[in-house]
């Protein structure tokens, strides 16, 4: 049986139970992911998308205003994953950003991947090239869900 | 145009953001109402004032703007109601029947409103990841 991750504990917060080599791997891939934010890499086009679908000037307008704010949100939470992947418990707070920077992990390979709901189906070929990338989307997808699950039973 | 002033907020948009609250409390005016000159006598003694609206501006202004949430296949169910829950205050019912609609059906109105307030919808949306764009309806 498989241990879960992620669970609410009696003080309020959120205990983890992540292997060691978990943990190294979510202590390390935030700063990959803040790199490539520092480029125009077109497979971040999810985390930054169009607020105004068919009005060119509204939207550059939008985006000039807002994108800033949104690369800072997104910056912040990949810099707390960083910083409590070796942590027991998690306050509320701490877990949202987890929350969050799974999110933007996910939209970054999900699009570079190219993932579509069969992508779910089915477990990896190994054969193919791009397996480790979809075994590390699936179990960040999978990590995700635990988190989304432990801060639902929170809310009212 | 109203957009969202970085001097109009108390705090940065995130994905946890709480409701909208305007700051500066600009109010559109109301269009006349349908019926209001109901029950007036066709023999008129006395001119009745009707007013009319002053060209299109109010209406322009009146019909409210959609905050809509589109498919993707990154996106999780679960993440999709969890984070309508959120934002919106919507119960777990509601939240779970717009993810189904946007799942199903491809995209699904989320909220409505001033074009400030669903700007502001879109903006905590995309700070949560999803594919969020709003539209006068």
């Amino acid at each position: 049986m498989v241990v879960k991750r992620i669970e609410r504990d009696r003080a309020g917060g959120y205990r983890l139970r992540l292997p060691r080599e978990e943990r190294e791997l979510l202590r390390s891939i935030p700063a990959q992911l803040r790199e490539v934010l520092q480029t125009d890499d077109p497979s971040l086009r999810r985390l930054f998308p169009p607020a105004y679908a068919d009005d060119r000037e509204a939207e550059d307008e939008f985006r000039r205003l807002m994108r800033e704010e949104l690369l800072e949100g997104k910056l912040a939470a990949l810099r707390v994953v960083e910083e409590t992947a070796d942590a027991q418990h998690l306050t509320g707070e701490q877990l949202e950003a987890w929350l969050g920077a799974l999110e933007s992990l996910r939209l970054y390979l999900g699009t570079q991947l190219d993932v579509t709901e069969a992508t779910y189906e089915h477990e990896p070929d190994p054969s193919d090239p791009s397996a480790p990338a979809l075994a590390l989307y699936g179990y960040l997808s999978w990590l995700q869900e635990q988190a989304v699950e432990a801060l639902s039973s929170s809310l009212p | 145009m109203p957009v969202p002033r970085r001097g109009s907020r108390p705090t940065r948009i995130g994905c946890s953001s709480h409701g909208y609250s305007p700051t500066d409390a600009w109010r559109t005016p109301g269009a006349p109402t349908a019926g209001q000159n109901e029950g007036v006598s066709q023999t008129i003694e006395a001119p009745v004032e009707v007013r009319l609206p002053e060209g299109n501006q109010e209406y322009e202004h009146d019909r409210p703007w959609v905050v809509i949430v589109w498919n993707d296949p990154i996106n999780l169910m679960s993440y999709v109601t969890f984070v309508l829950r959120k934002l919106f205050g919507y119960s777990k019912e509601e939240a779970t029947r717009m993810m189904l609609q946007v799942h199903n059906e491809g995209k699904a109105v989320v909220s409505s409103g001033e074009k400030e307030k669903a700007e502001f919808d879109v903006a905590r949306l995309h700070a949560c990841g999803l594919w969020a764009t709003l539209r006068q309806d």
